[in-house]
């Protein structure tokens, strides 16, 4: 008997089902790092599946397995879901073995998404290091597509060598767009021949003039030290907590609140983020 | 709510009608101090009336340990499998804590995405409670599990030479009315028993634990080294999440057939103990230390899913106690957190 639950069941939407998707195409970006282009194979639902900008699908290896990715395409250009995926785990690795064409299973979005409703109308700030990029993609080209929401729109990309950076044939362009103030980094240059900015991601503060932290929304994605050293250059220049955004990881098996393997504190990574403020997270211990 | 009393002699012809809603499980003797719910084989001595705590919960029948959730093939992606979700199943024997250990899992499977697997089986099982008398590890009173007032079809409680019948539902009330012969109304004399036995299960328990302002007191004991001195005791077994009621943590895998073109996707019970549990592909731990993961799961039953549901996920039944093969104790430990023990 059910008490205090009304439980409207709906067999015929099982939320866990992943839905068949075709792999349209696949553009190795770095080493290890491929962008796969997936269609749903049912037109009507790849056309009304609905994005916001951060948020994430679980990606499905037909005869291996399923696990959470991040969206890099923006809601903005419908039809086609987009992952910037590094080849790291069990189902990763059986990604990159399949050729354009191959079907893979894919359910979502999930997640809550940037808050986009609240950045509208203010500066843009969006720091990425490495593989950060892939999330901040998707915001990044919703910003770009719906230019006049925004005021300022800032792009820092740190990456570790020339050959590390991502989405490298859109930056030649983005660099040069008037509407985006586009910076890139590399820790190292090997080559020698960058022609842009060495040293880390916050050394690329000092190109970013005028920024005004109570008018600017800071969104932030990368590796654990990334965080660290950004948040900090963010909180000596006065950003409030709750205007710096942050994009979590955790391995979300379920994706939808009930396997509680992406739990943080009192929080579920899958439902409550992936983009927690920095006020959430300094509240939520293990966050980072 | 609709009361009736039922004479103990009836038991039989009562359970022989359950058995028209569906399969009827109830928990038989297992070992010295064990039992499992086994199906009912028509012999009411064999039930273990005075069973408090199966080893596994009735978590079992509505959220199995291990179940395939899709069946795939290459072709045609994949396929829901859960041909066994339909059967009717009658739970005989279920006490208050495993009623609110339900709700529990209620909250979780519903919510924006509604777990079908787990809410075809709560829709087709029946619940019949029995009454209980706590033991030295039952502390379901300070977890406010000690009591029912809904969540069942039917509940028994023991007044000695009667059955007081609670009827909680509808389908409760059609098995009543299959055999009106067996019951009689309840009287004055039922009251005062009732009121008795209250008074004595009340009395009875051993255990207690004061849970007031405990999500504060844990928030301020976050540090304290008793949880890394417990890590180093836990032996990362398991064995408190899989008898817990109110553990509903998963693991989701894939397995392939030797055509290697179909196979299944199946989950199964996992705990915030193992290893693994918060690791990432690459190999970063965010729980990396056992005493962290212990805390983990103590933290999330009385502090965050208490934050999301207003209830603790503990119902105090007392599984984990007696199930630990390092003697961690879950009520003494929180006990020590409060500053009421020294050591746990």
């Amino acid at each position: 008997m059910l008490s205090k639950q009304t439980v409207k069941l709906d067999p015929a939407n099982n939320p866990y089902k992943p839905r068949l998707a075709r792999i349209v195409s696949i553009k190795p970006q770095a080493p290890d790092h491929k962008l796969f282009q997936l269609r749903f194979e049912d037109r009507d639902y790849a056309e009304s599946f609905c994005t916001r900008p951060g948020q994430f699908a679980e990606l499905s290896i037909i005869g291996v397995g399923e696990c959470p990715i991040s969206i890099s395409s923006p809601p903005t250009r419908k039809g086609i879901v987009e992952m910037c995926v590094r080849r790291t785990g069990r189902v990763t690795n059986a990604l990159f073995d399949l050729p354009t064409n191959s079907m893979v299973g894919l359910r979502g979005p999930y997640g809550n998404g940037y808050p986009v409703e609240d950045m509208e109308g203010n500066d843009l700030l969006m720091i990425a290091g490495g593989l950060g990029m892939a999330p901040l993609r998707s915001l990044l080209w919703y910003a770009l597509d719906n230019r006049a929401r925004f005021n300022r729109v800032i792009l820092l990309y740190g990456t570790r060598s020339p050959e590390d950076l991502l989405f490298r044939e859109e930056f030649d362009d983005l660099i040069t767009r008037a509407d985006l103030e586009c910076h890139v980094t590399v820790d190292k240059d090997p080559t020698g021949n960058w022609p842009y900015n060495v040293g880390v991601v916050t050394s690329l503060f000092d190109k970013v003039d005028n920024l005004n932290p109570d008018t600017t929304y800071a969104a932030i994605c990368g590796p654990p030290v990334v965080y660290k050293f950004v948040i900090d250059q963010l909180l000596k220049l006065n950003f409030s907590k709750g205007r710096i955004l942050m994009s979590l990881e955790r391995m979300m098996k379920c994706g939808i609140g009930k396997c509680l393997h992406c739990s943080i504190g009192h929080k579920y990574t899958c439902l409550d983020g992936p983009i927690f403020t920095y006020w959430d997270a300094i509240n939520l211990r293990e966050s980072i | 709510m609709k009361s009736l009393r039922m004479a103990k002699r009836h038991l039989p012809k009562f359970l022989e009608s359950l058995g028209k809603w569906g399969k009827v499980y109830v928990p038989v003797k297992l070992g010295k101090n064990s039992y499992r719910w086994e199906e009912f084989d028509g012999e009411v001595d064999n039930i273990a009336l005075d069973a408090l705590r199966t080893v596994i919960p009735a978590k079992k029948f509505f959220y199995k340990p291990r179940e395939v959730m899709f069946e795939y093939d290459k072709t045609n992606g994949y396929t829901q499998a859960c041909a066994e979700c339909e059967e009717d199943v009658i739970l005989f024997g279920i006490h208050s804590c495993g009623i609110h250990s339900l709700e529990t899992l209620d909250n979780i499977f519903a919510g924006k995405y509604v777990d079908n697997y787990y809410f075809t089986r709560r829709k087709n099982i029946t619940i019949v409670g029995t009454s209980c008398m706590p033991d030295k590890h039952c502390f379901c009173k300070s977890m406010g599990a000690d009591t029912v007032d809904e969540g069942y079809d039917i509940f028994l409680t023991d007044l000695g030479d009667d059955f007081l019948i609670g009827v909680g539902s509808s389908k409760g009330d059609d098995i009543v009315n299959d055999n009106p012969d067996i019951y009689e109304e309840v009287d004055e004399s039922t009251t005062k028993r009732y009121l008795e036995f209250r008074n004595k299960r009340d009395e009875s328990f051993e255990l207690v634990l004061d849970t007031s302002d405990l999500p504060t007191i844990l928030d301020f004991q976050y540090d304290n080294p008793l949880w890394d001195e417990l890590g180093e005791r836990c032996l990362a077994c398991g064995s408190c999440s899989m008898v817990c009621p109110t553990c509903y943590c998963y693991n989701v895998d894939d397995t392939i057939n030797l055509d290697s073109e179909t196979g299944e996707r199946w989950r199964e019970w996992d705990c915030c103990l193992f290893r693994d549990h918060a690791l990432v592909a690459g190999g970063h731990n965010f729980r990396e230390n056992q005493g962290g993961r212990l805390k983990h799961r103590y933290l999330h039953k009385q502090q965050a899913y208490l934050g999301d549901f207003g209830r603790t996920a503990c119902v105090g039944c007392g599984r984990c106690i007696v199930a630990c093969p390092a003697n961690i104790d879950y009520v003494e430990c929180l006990k020590a957190m409060r500053g009421e023990m020294t050591s746990a």
